[in-house]
């Protein structure tokens, strides 16, 4: 906070630049991380979705209103325009034929089109088990895929899935072909792909832009890709440029160095760019965009004081989360009552909610055998403190001082919570994934629109030494209704039934406060006054998936 | 000397096969790994495919087996390839080593430059208002954290002054000697303020002692001038304690390097080294770590060498 308050001060007194308020053709772009590969299907980090947003284009995508779209595709495939139909399968299970079309002009940077080639390339490396790929919508739905002309293939998915239409990008063929032929195994593409090797290849970048220069742990620099055809970029040159610190990286943008900061989670935190526009209220456009990275704290419900319903009702309703939020972040960041974000089409409204209510948990609390000892802290007949443990990133200053506020809460309600904060490696390496916690968990994770909390939720998702702690469901939530509900949840095409039944699992989430939601986060971005068209999303296709539209006022 | 320096070699080289097990085993003593932040942050992320990741990249042999296969690969010129980067660990090291080079070489010679001017100044007279000023000027460097003069440094000349640029190595599209020169100002101003202090108080005392021998006094006595009397019988004397200071302490730069890199976004070797730590980029942090041994060794053979050109009376056996 020191360190926002001595740049807000001198920001104050700093000249207004007059560069940072002129048209622009270059924009120069400030981020607290970079990329490890470039190649699309290698290390899911935020950072690498949003360099390869300008260049490298899923096929299809969410827009800015969460309505899916095709980026690389003609024509979105759907059970209405009959590009997606129901086929029989051998044994007689039901399965898909999803028939996608690419656009018939659209070309890698090299001049190359992209074709059916691309697709059936892309398909092939990453079904295979050892590829290692990591994407959100993996490529083996597709047992086969027939081709049915340059620019037109026919996907045959094993089963009905509610994602027949989602798929990520493509992989130049004509690149990356031989340069697997010659790698010979999975393990030595991944070291010589050309995404990494050479990422400056024109061939690599089917978007609006390509990346022109890449310097690694330094910067990038795009420029408009000669062969796209879609709505020309604005912007002449877009560079990308790595300021760890963030003190450094506020201090850049006053200085003129930089011409905005990224959102999306790769930039400054919420606090600092709130104290940014209190010092420079008309410097920057700031856009606080709410997203689906959902801060939560899991419960252990091996703890014998957590396995007990009404503690942790009590425990929820012991917490004033909007207060909280309009305290540390000026009301930003919206309060949430379950894991689905407000704005996705399947978030139920009608969910019973738990507000806060201190006297109501005391009661509760009572009710379980709890009632408040000479100290304030409650306890039960044998006199056993009401204590729980919470541990959360340390170094991490927003949790922290989240905790700090929590803790004060559940202390007026009769609850001793103690603190007990790792490092992220230890915290997520070891305590989360292993659930070595003992009590409650505080951390956040983000999901795509509509994406099945199979992995969170689903029973056969617990991580265990038999698994190998291979699974996300750190709350041992053990469901059978929840497990068919995530079944039909991925398989249900009827849209009036898919409301109903993600309203279910977002009730049974609720009810059983296994979780304690707090809040969705929102992006913060800063961005030059002289900049248009510019449209943060809020959720996993960022928003430069949407660059070209971007240019100068 | 031929056999001294041998001997020292040898023993130099014990030390990095020594340091090479503790720094990897220590780096694989840290809990968890890459795939499990990817994975706490990204649920989406299927099991089979994070194992299938953490076989791509090594991850799953153990600690001992990956350590003997990297090590075999080094001694043959091999040093491995960087997952967090995505090349070839040299293809990384090199470039970032001549940035730190410059980096650190620069501040160091400044830094030298004026802690030797200043420390002479300072004893000469002490207690003298030039030693007090001195002083004060010396603390305040000492005291002053390096990530903090390096933000002051930068909202003074970039935000208020636009003398200088705010970080990085060079504008996109320029690149000239001169642009670079303008990017370099601020960070190497910082590291070598913050050394100065440390350095000027090292000169100041062992001049002070020096100056009280009696072979000031016979050089004063007879007839020699006060420059001449200073400066070279006194001031070489004066160096051997602080050369021994001035070589370990070039390793220790590193440190300061690593927060002057970060502030600025310089590209250099202890930013590197620092972020593949903490992303577990073995191959990379190891040969980092290494390296920044070497430089210590090395710098501290160049002392002990210049001891012998310094004071006649000691050889090197």
């Amino acid at each position: 906070m020191q360190f926002t308050r001595i740049l807000a001060a001198a920001a104050i007194s700093a000249p207004l630049l007059a560069a940072s308020a002129q048209a622009k053709d270059d924009l120069i772009i400030g981020v607290a991380q970079f990329p490890a590969s470039m190649n699309p299907y290698y290390d899911s980090l935020t950072i690498k979705s949003y360099v390869l947003g300008f260049g490298n284009r899923s096929i299809t995508g969410f827009d800015k209103d969460w309505k899916l779209s095709c980026l690389l595709c003609a024509e979105l495939p759907t059970l209405d325009n009959g590009l997606a139909k129901f086929e029989d399968r051998p044994g007689g299970a039901k399965g898909m034929a999803v028939t996608l079309k690419l656009k018939p002009d659209l070309n890698w940077g090299d001049g190359v089109p992209v074709t059916a080639k691309d697709i059936l390339f892309t398909w092939k490396m990453a079904k295979d088990p050892a590829s290692g790929f990591a994407n959100g919508h993996p490529w083996d739905r597709a047992t086969s895929i027939d081709v049915v002309d340059d620019k037109t293939v026919v996907f045959h998915l094993e089963k009905v899935r509610v994602d027949y239409n989602q798929w990520d990008s493509l992989l130049p063929a004509h690149i990356e072909g031989p340069t697997f032929e010659k790698a010979g195994n999975f393990a030595e593409y991944q070291k010589q792909t050309t995404f990494t090797r050479a990422p400056t290849t024109p061939g690599l970048w089917n978007g609006p832009f390509m990346i022109t220069n890449y310097q690694s742990g330094v910067q990038v620099v795009l420029e408009p890709n000669p062969h796209w055809k879609g709505t020309k970029p604005g912007l002449k040159r877009v560079v990308i440029k790595l300021i760890e610190n963030t003190a450094a990286l506020q201090a850049n943008l006053l200085s003129g160095d930089v011409d905005m900061v990224a959102g999306e989670g790769v930039g400054l935190t919420i606090d600092q760019v709130i104290a940014l526009r209190k010092a420079n209220p008309d410097k920057f456009e700031y856009i606080f965009k709410p997203s689906l990275t959902y801060e939560h704290i899991d419960l252990k419900i091996e703890n014998p004081i957590i396995a007990d319903i009404r503690v942790r009702r009590a425990l929820l309703i012991a917490i004033d989360r909007q207060t909280l939020v309009d305290r540390l972040f000026e009301g930003m960041q919206p309060v949430a009552d379950t894991w689905v974000n407000r704005l996705d089409p399947y978030f139920a409204k009608d969910l019973k909610r738990f507000p806060y209510d201190p006297n109501l948990a005391r009661a509760m609390l009572a009710e379980a055998g709890w009632r408040p000892g000479s100290d304030g802290i409650c306890r039960n007949a044998t006199g056993d403190k009401l204590s729980i443990e919470i541990n959360t990133t340390a170094g991490n200053r927003l949790r922290e001082l989240t905790e700090q506020v929590l803790q004060n809460m559940w202390k007026a309600a009769c609850i001793e919570v103690t603190i007990r904060n790792e490092p992220a490696r230890t915290l997520f390496g070891e305590t989360l994934k292993k659930r070595l916690f003992t009590g409650m968990i505080m951390y956040a994770w983000s999901s795509g629109v509509g994406d099945s909390p199979r992995s969170t939720l689903a029973s056969d998702r617990v991580p265990t030494a038999a698994n190998n702690w291979g699974g996300n469901n750190g709350i041992a939530f053990a469901d059978p209704r929840m497990d068919q509900l995530i079944d039909l949840a991925e398989t249900e095409l009827d849209t009036a039934k898919q409301i109903g039944i993600w309203a279910e699992m977002q009730k049974i989430y609720a009810e059983q406060v296994r979780v304690l939601p707090l809040f969705f986060r929102a992006d913060p971005h800063v961005v030059p006054k002289w900049l248009d068209g510019y449209t943060p999303t809020g959720h996993s296709d960022l928003s430069t998936a949407f660059s070209e539209n971007w240019r100068s006022k | 000397m031929g056999r001294y320096i041998l001997r020292r070699l040898v023993q130099a080289m014990i030390v990095l096969l020594v340091m090479s097990f503790v720094i990897y085993s220590l780096i694989g003593l840290m809990p968890g790994d890459p795939i499990d932040i990817m994975i706490a942050s990204n649920p989406n992320v299927a099991p089979e495919a994070a194992a299938a990741l953490r076989k791509l990249y090594g991850l799953d042999q153990p600690l001992m087996m990956r350590y003997w296969r990297w090590l075999t690969a080094a001694l043959g010129g091999d040093f491995g390839y960087s997952r967090t980067h995505s090349q070839p660990v040299l293809h990384m090291l090199l470039p970032a080593l001549g940035q730190t080079s410059k980096l650190m070489i620069s501040s160091f010679v400044i830094s030298v430059i004026l802690s030797f001017a200043l420390g002479i100044m300072a004893a000469r007279k002490p207690g003298g208002l030039a030693d007090g000023i001195i002083s004060l000027l010396a603390f305040a460097g000492i005291s002053v954290p390096v990530f903090w003069l390096a933000l002051m440094m930068i909202l003074v000349f970039a935000v208020q002054l636009h003398w200088f640029p705010a970080s990085g190595i060079s504008n996109v599209g320029d690149g000239s000697l001169r642009d670079q020169f303008m990017h370099l100002v601020m960070p190497v101003t910082t590291l070598a303020l913050a050394t100065t202090g440390g350095f000027t108080r090292f000169v100041r005392a062992s001049m002070i002692e020096v100056l009280r021998l009696d072979l000031v006094r016979t050089a004063r006595a007879k007839g020699a001038g006060e420059g001449r009397v200073v400066l070279i019988h006194a001031f070489r004397n004066a160096l051997i304690p602080v050369v021994t200071v001035m070589a370990l302490s070039f390793g220790v730069l590193f440190n300061g390097a690593l927060l002057t890199e970060t502030m600025f976004a310089q590209p250099g070797m202890g930013k590197m080294i620092y972020d593949a730590i903490l992303g577990n980029d073995f191959n990379l942090a190891l040969s980092g770590l290494l390296f920044a041994t070497l430089v210590t060794l090395a710098s501290n053979l160049a002392a002990d060498l210049a001891y012998g050109w310094l004071d006649p009376r000691i050889t090197l056996q």
